[in-house]
């Protein structure tokens, strides 16, 4: 494609891996003066870690950058921001307890003496205010105070007052209503004309097609395709997206699914999700596919008792009824296991052993008088350790020292430990090497085939229908029909977490 | 109510109006209930201006202390060692005096020998990046080890001179109403007001206390700035502490131990929050009054000393208490 010099923002062949895993491998974006340029991928496809190259957060292994026909290789995000470029992120990067007018000025204030002279800047705070036009967007007012949309302005507000030319707008969306995002759509319209660029972050393919002008595709890492976005269809940017070849490295167990056992009805939180109703039968397993920031994982945490429940109900089959709203105890007492996505902070406990950490939940059942048997503990654990085959030094390390995927074995065995009927799984396979995956797909498969039900949230869409019997789509916030997997394939389910079901979005 | 789109344009004025009312007046008529309680019960005694001069006298060394501990807690931090600055301070100050040297110079010699122990606190938590809570634990047994050591573990005596009239009653300065120490709380928390309200220093502070990789991110320099307000945190102690030695006129090594508590609680029930971002002045001052009306109160009306200390940890939980309801129902 025109690779000219007029672009302001030129990066090519940018690489970055960690530790043996290429998470870009020669990525080449351009973005002209005044132009918003759409960046689409799946997720984990590299385009956070492209923008923390751009950010300075992260340093590429190779690759050149320019901006302005300059060389740039900025040394920290504070470089970065003076060199007139800005991340807006979805974690706002504010300090709630000042005012606006104070946020603004952080870090550029004017002072003699010491003390800040407000009215240096009062013109152009007011300026910057006006070019976003929002009602709660007052200089006094404090940041804690404003909504979500009011904040994500004050970071653009922000990046005004250091006159940035180059925006990045990471999923701006996600948290903010339809009249926001109008709202903000006509903010990125004023920027444009006054020849602020902006690098477009979104899974949302008929909001890029609203904003952006050109669009640059990534997958796996690399750029695999660009264009207008007026030229092309939807469609085809699904196909870029999707478009790779299917390994073989799901194994399969035979599994036959049976009765219903468990059931959640019409499942609200505070904002996503916003509907989630499904039921699983005894030997099924249940695929959740969606967009990160869909509600998924905030659907199980609230069915775990974890996240605050607004409507809904939760039914387990052995149980007679409709279950008041349990907590994480409760649920392990009834059979329902619960795998966090986070596994560092919240499936594991880093800095205990092994063994610990398989027993943490059902202690309980190992302890005799309120004392906890250490030996039984590290027994229970070494059969785990060859059950899944686990490659450790001795049940009584720190689960730090393993491995990725050998941490989440160890998570994995806990919640076999607990021995639970149904297991909701939440991006189990999320940053494990691709061995340890195959044999976590098998055990899957196994616990299926032992009757167990089990609900697996993943981004991975080829995962999905590799081991998957059935698959329900999240689209904000709301959970589509559950069909059977030979009734799905990746494009139309990128497509119905994109848009929703047919009809309904 | 009519219509919607009002509604949320005015919802978060509305609550920024009634937070910053909550804020401000809840340590405000806790001060006057405080106040009109004894005031009932005691009248003679409590609501004469003798009484209210004794307790502001008995307010200056908290008071000074929390204003330099508001800025550490509006950073996220907190200073343990104050109790012990204290003591260093007082024995620094009547060892230079026996010694023959000029109050003045004993004076500023004591001040900053709280400003060299804030310094360090500041060095270990800004340069090597230790939790606040161990820095100024450590720095707390080694200051007052180090004020036992110098002091050869007993009183210092020292030769008597105008800094005992700082927090005495001098007739000499009869003229100036209250004592000069009085005075140096009052010019002190104006001055220091402003410092947090108006300048680059205080709205750093703030910054990095409400968040820090912002604040970073913004190019302040964050670890710097830890620094500084350790060291401000120490030069406000640093006068504390020769407050203290003019009340007692003698340096008292094991003197004012567990005074960095009702320090940070006079902070806390003043407003500021341990999580940082969040206090002021005014409410420290307040909160440092609270405490010193408390007992005095209690003093004269008979309660004894057991119930003061339930009273006041009372408040100290409930002003906390109120203080998270007040973030979870404005959120």
């Amino acid at each position: 494609m025109d690779v000219g010099m007029t672009d302001l923002l030129v990066m090519r062949g940018i690489k970055k891996s960690f530790g043996g895993v290429h998470a870009l491998s020669g990525v080449n974006l351009e973005v002209a003066p005044g132009e918003v340029h759409a960046l689409i991928g799946e997720n984990g496809a590299g385009k956070s870690t492209l923008m923390k190259v751009l950010s300075g957060a992260l340093r590429a292994d190779s690759g050149e950058m320019f901006l302005n026909g300059e060389r740039y290789s900025p040394r920290d995000p504070l470089q970065a921001r003076r060199l007139g470029i800005s991340m807006v992120y979805q974690e706002l990067n504010l300090a709630l307890h000042l005012t606006v007018e104070e946020n603004l000025m952080l870090g550029i204030e004017d002072a003699r003496w010491g003390f800040i002279r407000r009215e240096t800047y009062l013109h152009r705070i007011r300026e910057a205010l006006k070019t976003l036009s929002h009602p709660d967007l007052r200089p006094g007012a404090k940041v804690m105070d404003l909504s979500p949309a009011a904040r994500q302005l004050v970071e653009i507000a922000r990046g005004l007052m250091t006159d940035t030319r180059v925006f990045v707008l990471d999923e701006p969306t996600s948290s903010l209503s339809r009249v926001d995002t109008e709202h903000l759509f006509s903010v990125i319209r004023t920027l444009r004309e006054k020849g602020v660029s902006m690098i477009y972050i979104s899974h949302f393919l008929e909001e890029v097609q609203q904003v952006a002008d050109r669009f640059t595709v990534l997958r796996d890492g690399e750029t695999v395709g660009k264009g207008a976005v007026q030229s092309t269809s939807a469609d085809r940017i699904i196909e870029l997206m999707v478009g790779r070849p299917l390994t073989d490295m799901f194994p399969r167990t035979p599994h036959e699914m049976g009765e219903d056992i468990f059931a959640v009805r019409g499942l609200a939180g505070d904002k996503h999700p916003r509907d989630v109703t499904f039921t699983v039968r005894s030997g099924e397993i249940l695929g959740i596919a969606g967009l990160v920031g869909a509600g998924r994982s905030e659907s199980f945490q609230i069915v775990y008792g974890l996240r605050e429940r607004v409507a809904g109900e939760v039914k387990i089959a052995r149980f007679s009824g409709v279950l008041p709203v349990l907590g994480p105890h409760e649920m392990i007492r009834r059979g329902v296991s619960f795998l966090s996505e986070d596994r560092k902070n919240e499936g594991l406990s880093l800095e205990r052993t092994i063994a610990q950490n398989m027993t943490f939940s059902i202690l309980g059942r190992h302890s005799r008088w309120g004392l906890v048997n250490d030996r039984t503990l590290n027994s229970l654990a070494d059969k785990w350790v060859k059950a899944l085959s686990i490659k450790v030094g001795a049940v009584t390390d720190k689960v730090s020292s393993l491995s990725g995927g050998n941490q989440q074995k160890v998570a994995i065995a806990r919640l076999l430990e607990e021995n639970a009927d149904i297991f909701l799984l939440d991006e189990p396979t999320r940053g494990i090497d691709v061995g340890s995956k195959v044999e976590i797909f098998r055990l899957i498969g196994e616990l299926a085939a032992q009757g167990k039900a089990v609900v697996i949230i993943s981004s991975y869409l080829p995962e999905l229908l590799g081991i998957c019997d059935t698959i329900a789509v999240m689209h904000r916030g709301v959970l589509g029909p559950k069909r059977l997997v030979t009734e799905w394939n990746e494009f139309s389910i990128m497509s119905e977490a994109i848009s929703g079901v047919e009809g309904t979005a | 109510m009519n219509g919607t789109a009002t509604r949320t344009i005015q919802a978060p004025a509305r609550g920024a109006g009634l937070k910053k009312i909550l804020t401000l007046s809840g340590p405000f008529l806790g001060l006057a209930f405080i106040i009109i309680l004894f005031g009932a019960l005691q009248p003679q005694k409590f609501l004469s201006a003798y009484n209210f001069m004794t307790v502001a006298n008995q307010t200056v060394i908290v008071a000074l202390a929390a204003m330099g501990m508001t800025f550490v807690i509006i950073s996220g931090g907190i200073d343990l060692s104050v109790g012990s600055v204290i003591a260093l301070n007082t024995v620094v100050t009547a060892l230079l005096i026996q010694h023959g040297m000029d109050p003045f110079v004993a004076l500023v010699a004591g001040v900053l020998s709280g400003v060299a122990v804030g310094s360090l606190s500041g060095l270990l938590v800004g340069g090597l990046g230790i939790v606040p809570f161990i820095a100024t634990l450590g720095m707390m047994g080694i200051s007052r080890g180090v004020a036992k050591w110098l002091a050869g573990e007993q009183k210092v005596d020292a030769p008597m001179t105008w800094l005992w009239e700082l927090m005495g009653n001098s007739e000499r300065l009869s003229w100036m109403l209250f004592p000069p120490g009085v005075w140096l709380m009052i010019m002190g928390a104006v001055v220091v007001a402003v410092l947090l309200k108006y300048s680059l220093f205080g709205r750093y502070t703030f910054a990095i206390g409400s968040n820090e990789s912002t604040a970073r991110l913004c190019g302040i320099p964050v670890e710097r700035m830890k620094f500084y307000i350790y060291a401000f945190g120490g030069l406000m102690t640093g006068l504390a502490g020769v407050m203290q030695f003019s009340r007692l006129t003698v340096g008292d090594p094991t003197v004012a131990q567990g005074k960095e508590l009702d320090v940070i609680a006079a902070v806390v029930i003043g407003g500021g929050s341990l999580s940082g971002g969040e206090g002021s002045i005014m409410g420290t001052v307040i909160g440092a009054f609270i405490m010193s009306f408390l007992r005095n109160g209690c003093n004269m009306t008979g309660i004894p000393n057991y119930v003061q200390e339930i009273i006041i940890g009372l408040i100290i939980v409930g002003a906390v208490a109120a203080d998270n309801f007040r973030q979870r129902k404005l959120k």
